[in-house]
């Protein structure tokens, strides 16, 4: 039976995303997601039960034979793949976020063909935005477009491209031109057929260790319409910055609901042993529950005011909207942790345990990266210069 | 005015090429204007024109080039009596 039928055989529903990305995590994810950890390997399964059910095609409009899935959508669908494992939420998560630049700007014949084929044939879609030598501002490039007649060529020195083996294509930026100025970028589609990847680093960290996220000298040519027509600027401000900042704290979302989730397994029975007596940890479950339903609340309203605003590129590209999801990021990977943290504190050595039903310790780990992945210095920093001409 | 928002551009605009071989509907962006430096820019435009860029001109669009600028500086200068 496959994935859909066994959803639709549940029963109907209204929220087909998060019912069939709960049902790929409880099945399939979360069974392979210590395996996934312990090897720092790619969820194979996961991602493999994500194409069967047409999900790498998500966002793809119904009549380009994608599911048509809003934004919201598909950030449902993450949160409930994290559950299950926080490494195939994140390959699941930075593929949309691709998908989403190519449906949005990827308007030139080819480049909607190949969106298309993204959706029949689930291709993988991975990104090369960060470069050696740039201080890790993905808004500069260094390298650069080189034309020659109907064709391009690129070669980058990539720190981190995830999943880069185990995807079909690469998004990559580069400036324009070999003259342009580091800023003045574009977003080229590099296809698998087009493309050579030559690692240069490893991937063990202490999470999110299925991305594999390991650096790589980028080779790749085609033809010049696979170098999508908006400028990168527009790219970044009006869909890849919102919609990673809204895929990634929905994932990290499900993460912290997955540690609440053993919290209060582990509350409750205890209570069952002895019902007459309220659990300390109880109390403990009743603060968590108080941050974990702001976490929630942020990251629905940041889906709400995206999927309002998504057509407008007047609002997307202006400040205010840049302030909003940037503090988005900030707050959302800093809860996480509190989340997990105080999970911790009531499950004590169970959670801290590595064979246990309660252990925490890989959603910890997880948990960590939030900050990292574009580091919140940088976002704060950004935020701080942003605020002095912000009109609040 | 022109020459006025020119000299602004040139001590925060940080690009690479000299504000003199701009013309006035030249991409300000892809003559290496950074997010970072328009927000400088921005900052020394109040300055200089004591103005106050409100939420409405907050966006890309209002600085991507010298004639834009000079249309939103106008259309905030045009209400103070003390405009230039």
């Amino acid at each position: 039976m496959s994935t859909l039928e066994a959803v639709l055989a549940d029963g109907m529903t209204n929220d087909m995303p998060s019912q069939l990305a709960a049902h790929i995590a409880t099945t399939v994810a979360a069974p392979a997601a210590e395996s996934v950890d312990q090897d720092s390997r790619f969820p194979t399964e996961a991602i493999a039960a994500i194409r069967d059910a047409g999900m790498l095609g998500a966002l793809v409009p119904t009549e380009d034979g994608g599911l048509g899935w809003a934004i919201e959508e598909v950030a449902r669908s993450v949160t409930e793949l994290a559950k299950g494992c926080s490494s195939a939420a994140m390959v699941y998560a930075m593929h949309q976020i691709q998908v989403a630049c190519l449906v949005r700007h990827g308007t030139g014949g080819s480049l909607r063909e190949f969106t298309r084929r993204v959706a029949r044939e689930g291709l993988l879609l991975a990104s090369a935005t960060t470069e050696a030598g740039i201080g890790g501002n993905v808004r500069n490039s260094s390298c650069a477009v080189e034309l020659d007649g109907d064709r391009f060529c690129l070669t980058k020195q990539a720190p981190v491209i995830s999943y880069g083996q185990h995807a079909d294509a690469v998004l990559a930026t580069a400036r324009r031109t070999p003259s342009s100025p580091p800023n003045d970028q574009v977003l080229v589609l590099c296809r698998g057929e087009n493309l050579d990847l030559e690692p240069t680093s490893e991937w063990d960290a202490l999470g999110f260790r299925g991305t594999c996220s390991r650096g790589f000298l980028l080779r790749a040519g085609g033809a010049v319409d696979d170098i999508l027509p908006t400028s990168y600027g527009d790219i970044s401000s009006q869909t890849m910055l919102p919609v990673s900042h809204i895929l990634w704290s929905s994932l990290w979302f499900g993460i912290a609901s997955a540690a609440a989730d053993k919290a209060r397994r582990f509350v409750q029975a205890a209570a069952r042993k002895n019902p007459e007596v309220t659990p300390p940890s109880a109390m403990r479950l009743a603060e968590l529950t108080n941050v974990l339903q702001q976490f929630q609340d942020l990251v629905l309203a940041a889906q709400e005011r995206y999927t309002e605003m998504w057509h407008d590129h007047g609002q997307t590209t202006s400040i205010s909207f840049a302030i909003a999801m940037n503090s988005l990021k900030v707050s959302a990977s800093t809860l996480v942790v509190d989340v997990v943290q105080r999970a911790m504190l009531i499950c004590g050595m169970a959670g801290y345990a590595n064979r246990s039903p309660f252990t925490l310790g890989r959603l910890l780990r997880d948990a960590y990266g939030a900050q990292l992945m574009v580091n919140n210095d940088r976002i704060n920093t950004n935020n701080a210069q942003l605020l002095l001409v912000s009109r609040g | 005015m022109e020459e006025r928002i020119k000299t602004v551009l040139a001590t925060y605009g940080r690009l690479p090429d000299p504000v003199e071989s701009l013309g006035r509907g030249d991409d300000l962006y892809r003559a290496g204007l950074t997010s970072h430096a328009s927000v400088n820019v921005m900052l020394g435009l109040e300055d200089e024109f004591d103005i106050e860029f409100p939420d409405s001109l907050l966006r890309k669009s209002t600085f991507e080039s010298i004639g834009s600028i000079e249309d939103a500086v106008r259309s905030l200068t045009a209400s103070s009596p003390l405009s230039a």
